[in-house]
């Protein structure tokens, strides 16, 4: 257990002191103890910048080492570059959520419980070695966001968000482990660093393009890409700390982590390439396009978030591209790997503060809704100034960090036209297209969300509260965000030495290995390029939209409701309820019969087939015992007590014929050379028709007039079905003998080894006794039942 | 004779699975004890049914039928009767306590 270990569940652990603190410590608000673990732990992390520049670091303990599955930590650029933003962004959520959150309204003693469930499950995510670990830890983050979705659970749309939540991102995570495990069963091996040495070998399994795609449904269905994304904007109703950790900065980054991580094994196909970059760039235009006509602040933030990750998703897709040109000088497409690690950070830190000024305007207003909101320039300027900031960045303007990654992503795009791979040329100039259009929309609803809020006319009469500035603690986390896109903006070689490239060396390593490195493209933002233009363009047309936003409005009216996704989900959930309900009513009906045809019709069909199956029907008539004239005459009787039995009207009739089989049975035995069983079969059946006649006394008459001709015909059926079947069987077991009896044993040692002269009585007392005690049991417990069934009647003593 | 006793014991076996799918709570008890009268004698049966003298030793014989099957159903017997007893007793008690011995009328409560 090393260090790096205790660092990664160190959350985790301090989540079960959590309910202590908050319990003893009341004075003190929970949320303290909380930030100072998360600056603990973002220092810890920081420490190991110097030693990822050449290749990470790897701890190993072991977990279950005879499957292969041991909780092996490694810490290289991309996984260091996500444990940063965990603890960094944790730390001012945490400080943010102190202020935000009442001490005496709340339950903090939850809230931070969960919310360090969450931290200790994305870093154990994000530096797992082992498939199998990463996904134990990936679920936990999806059972933690569950959680903190509803965690106001006397809400009903946080009930519903929560679920929601739930059923999206477990279905994409089961589908994840499917994928692992063919990965496993490809390579045999669970280890990511391993898996990814020996990618060459499996390119042409069969196996591939299913764990693709298994895979990618995990990373899509986490990152909110289209059609999952749905998700995303219902968990809004968690509370906004919340929101900005796990539902900007973090959570939704597990999956463009993952496709990340597993880029070196899959992106040397063709498929992937496709799918990343195409749903990314897709998620990019639909995400923007919606966030435009959505009229809450954390709606549009939710939109804007599907739309920037579909950014770096393309990106990422796009990045894969640099492994087919084996080069690193002028590899146009590893600058789209660097584009989305540096789009990553900038996106965390300007979307972390927009969540913020979110709760912010939401706390000291009491709404979030734009079309109340107004003129708070005055009232809130510093919030208003972050708001500024980041939404700027947002948009892609000058000098914040977000023009940066953004110009990046415009060239990446741009350099899409000249890939020449997977037929990439017929459809390549949607990249761009889609890109530009995306961001014209980004460009829209970036302004939306600060003008409506900020400027404007001041409606008080509309607002729950009186607002004004919030205090100075809330605003502590945003600012420290706000300035971070200024200096990231302003400086970004700061950034791109230390972190970005090791984690793009990561997340491309075949490149690396051939000796060759990848030197920073951050610096030639100057010149006049064509994605400058685009930008300009972007400003331009992205104003105009703006200005004439009412009238074009209408247009979003125009998409049928019906085709919606969220119609789609909520009608596939009702329609599942309903139809399993009818499904299962269809056969559960309630009544014993229909089990019962259920039983012997199985039963008939099963080994039926498998006697058709096998081929397995015999009949011989050799080594057979000879026909007697007593047994036939026996026989006759029987079956003719048993016909009477079905067509008697009485019961007393019935019960004789049942009597008269019995002791016909006997008289069998008797033929057959059974005295034991004449003895025990002639008492015991005088006893059942005498227990027969006692209830007998008790029961209504047989009342058959009511059945109809078709209940007696399937009942018929089926019984004939039965007794048909177990003649065959007995056929055929007959002449399909294959041993002589063990008997011989038992008649030479009864005398012999047991000293007695009946052989049955020795079988029974002596050879198998243990037959025997567990057969007295079973009298004993039948007569102990009876006797609880008479005396026992809870019912009636309660009725008095 | 196994051919025979063979159809004989699929008569049974058809008749109390005829009784068992009845709705009359006293029938299907009947159709149990059916099933197992065809079940035992079946066990008799599949052993073969060649002569030999009964399986005493005292008999001093060269053959003797085979004791086996003979011990298996004499367990059976006795455990087929006590779940019948068991079985009749219940179907007493659900009688007076509900009323009626129609299974179709004794379904369960969603």
């Amino acid at each position: 257990m090393s260090l790096l270990h205790f660092a990664i569940i160190a959350p985790l652990l301090f989540a079960c002191f959590i309910p202590f603190l908050f319990k003893r410590l009341n004075l003190i608000h929970t949320g303290w103890f909380v930030l100072g673990l998360s600056i603990i732990l973002f220092i810890y992390f920081l420490r190991f910048l110097p030693d990822i520049q050449h290749g990470g670091i790897q701890e190993t303990v072991n977990w279950i080492p005879s499957l292969g599955i041991n909780f092996t930590a490694y810490v290289d650029g991309l996984g260091l570059l996500f444990a940063l933003l965990i603890t960094g962004i944790g730390s001012l959520v945490s400080l943010y959520s102190i202020y935000y959150l009442s001490k005496e309204k709340e339950d903090l003693g939850s809230f931070y419980v969960y919310l360090l469930m969450f931290m200790g499950a994305m870093l154990g995510v994000v530096l797992s070695d082992n498939l199998i670990v990463l996904y134990t830890f990936w679920e936990l983050t999806s059972f933690s966001s569950f959680l903190l979705i509803g965690y106001w659970y006397h809400k009903k749309r946080s009930r519903y968000g929560a679920q929601k939540s739930m059923l999206i991102t477990v279905f994409g995570g089961l589908a994840m482990l499917g994928g692992f495990l063919l990965l496993y069963l490809m390579t045999g091996s669970f280890s990511i660093r391993e898996i990814i040495s020996i990618a060459d070998g499996i390119y042409g399994d069969p196996l591939f393009i299913p764990a693709l795609i298994l895979v990618l449904f995990g990373a899509f269905t986490k990152s909110a890409q289209f059609p999952f994304h749905i998700w995303l904007p219902d968990a809004m109703e968690a509370p906004t700390p919340v929101s900005a950790y796990l539902h900007s900065a973090t959570m939704v980054k597990a999956g463009i982590y993952l496709v990340a991580r597993l880029s070196p094994v899959f992106a040397e196909h063709g498929l992937w390439l496709w799918l990343v970059a195409g749903f990314g760039i897709f998620t990019l235009a639909w995400g923007s396009f919606n966030a435009v006509k959505q009229t809450d602040l954390k709606a549009i933030l939710a939109f804007s978030t599907v739309s920037q990750l579909g950014l770096i998703m393309s990106l990422l897709g796009i990045g894969a591209a640099a492994l087919h040109y084996d080069y690193l000088d002028d590899n146009l497409y590893m600058a789209a790997t660097f584009a989305a690690v540096f789009h990553l950070i900038n996106h965390a830190t300007f979307k972390g503060s927009l969540f913020m000024v979110a709760g912010i305007v939401d706390h000291e207003t009491g709404t979030r809704d734009i079309r109340r909101l107004g003129g708070l320039m005055q009232i809130m300027p510093v919030t208003f100034t972050i708001a500024l900031i980041g939404t700027f960045s947002m948009a892609g303007l000058p000098p914040f960090n977000g023009f940066l990654s953004k110009e990046m992503f415009l060239a990446a795009m741009v350099n899409v036209l000249s890939l020449d791979i997977f037929n990439m040329e017929t459809w390549s100039a949607l990249f761009p297209v889609l890109a530009w259009v995306g961001s014209v929309f980004t460009f829209v609803y970036s302004m939306m969300l600060l003008f409506k809020t900020f400027t404007g006319t001041y409606q008080p009469e509309k607002l729950e509260k009186n607002p004004h500035e919030a205090p100075v603690g809330m605003l502590v986390s945003p600012i420290i965000l706000g300035a971070l896109v200024i200096v990231f903006g302003l400086f970004p070689n700061i950034l791109s030495t230390s972190i970005i490239e090791p984690a793009a060396n990561a997340i491309s390593p075949a490149l690396i290995d051939a000796g060759q490195s990848f030197s920073t493209h951050i610096s030639f933002w100057h010149g006049l390029t064509p994605e400058l233009y685009m930008t300009i363009g972007i400003v331009i047309v992205g104003a105009f939209l703006y200005v004439t936003l009412p009238k074009w409005e209408r247009i979003y009216g125009l998409f049928p409701k019906k085709l919606a996704l969220n119609h789609l989900y909520d009608q596939s959930l009702i329609r599942a309820e309903s139809g399993s309900l009818s499904v299962t009513n269809s056969y559960m009906n309630g009544s014993i019969r229909t089990y019962m045809i259920y039983i012997f019709v199985s039963m008939v069909g099963i080994l039926s087939f498998s006697i058709i199956q096998k081929n397995a029907f015999a009949f011989t008539t050799d080594g057979l015992a000879p026909m007697g004239l007593y047994e036939v005459v026996l026989g006759v009787i029987i079956a003719g007590a048993s016909i009477t039995i079905l067509v008697a009207k009485s019961r007393l009739t019935s019960i004789i014929a049942l009597g008269a089989i019995g002791y016909t049975v006997a008289l069998f035995f008797v033929l057959f050379r059974a005295p034991d069983l004449v003895l025990t079969q002639l008492v015991i059946e005088t006893i059942s028709v005498a227990l027969f006649l006692l209830a007998f006394y008790h029961l209504p008459k047989i009342n058959r007039k009511e059945e109809r001709m078709g209940f007696k015909l399937t009942n018929a059926l089926v019984a004939a079905g039965v007794g048909v079947i177990v003649t065959v069987i007995a056929f055929s077991a007959l002449s399909n003998r294959k041993f002589e009896s063990i008997a011989q044993y038992y008649i030479e040692n009864t005398a012999e080894k047991a000293g007695g002269l009946n052989m049955v009585n020795v079988i029974l007392v002596d050879f198998r006794g243990f037959d025997t005690m567990f057969e007295i049991a079973v009298l004993g417990i039948a007569a102990l039942g009876i006797y609880g069934m008479i005396k026992l009647r809870l019912s009636r003593r309660e009725d008095t | 004779m196994e051919i025979f006793m063979s159809v004989l014991i699929g008569l049974l076996f058809a008749s109390a699975v005829y009784l068992m799918l009845s709705k009359s709570l006293l029938r299907i008890i009947i159709g149990t004890g059916l099933l197992s009268h065809g079940a035992h004698l079946m066990l008799l049966t599949m052993a073969g049914l060649k002569k030999g003298t009964v399986p005493l030793l005292g008999e001093q014989a060269k053959a003797y039928t085979d004791p086996i099957p003979q011990a298996l159903i004499l367990t059976a017997i006795v455990i087929s009767f006590g779940v019948t007893a068991f079985f009749l007793v219940l179907a007493y008690r659900a009688y007076q306590e509900l009323g009626t011995d129609n299974i179709d009328e004794m379904r369960g409560t969603e």
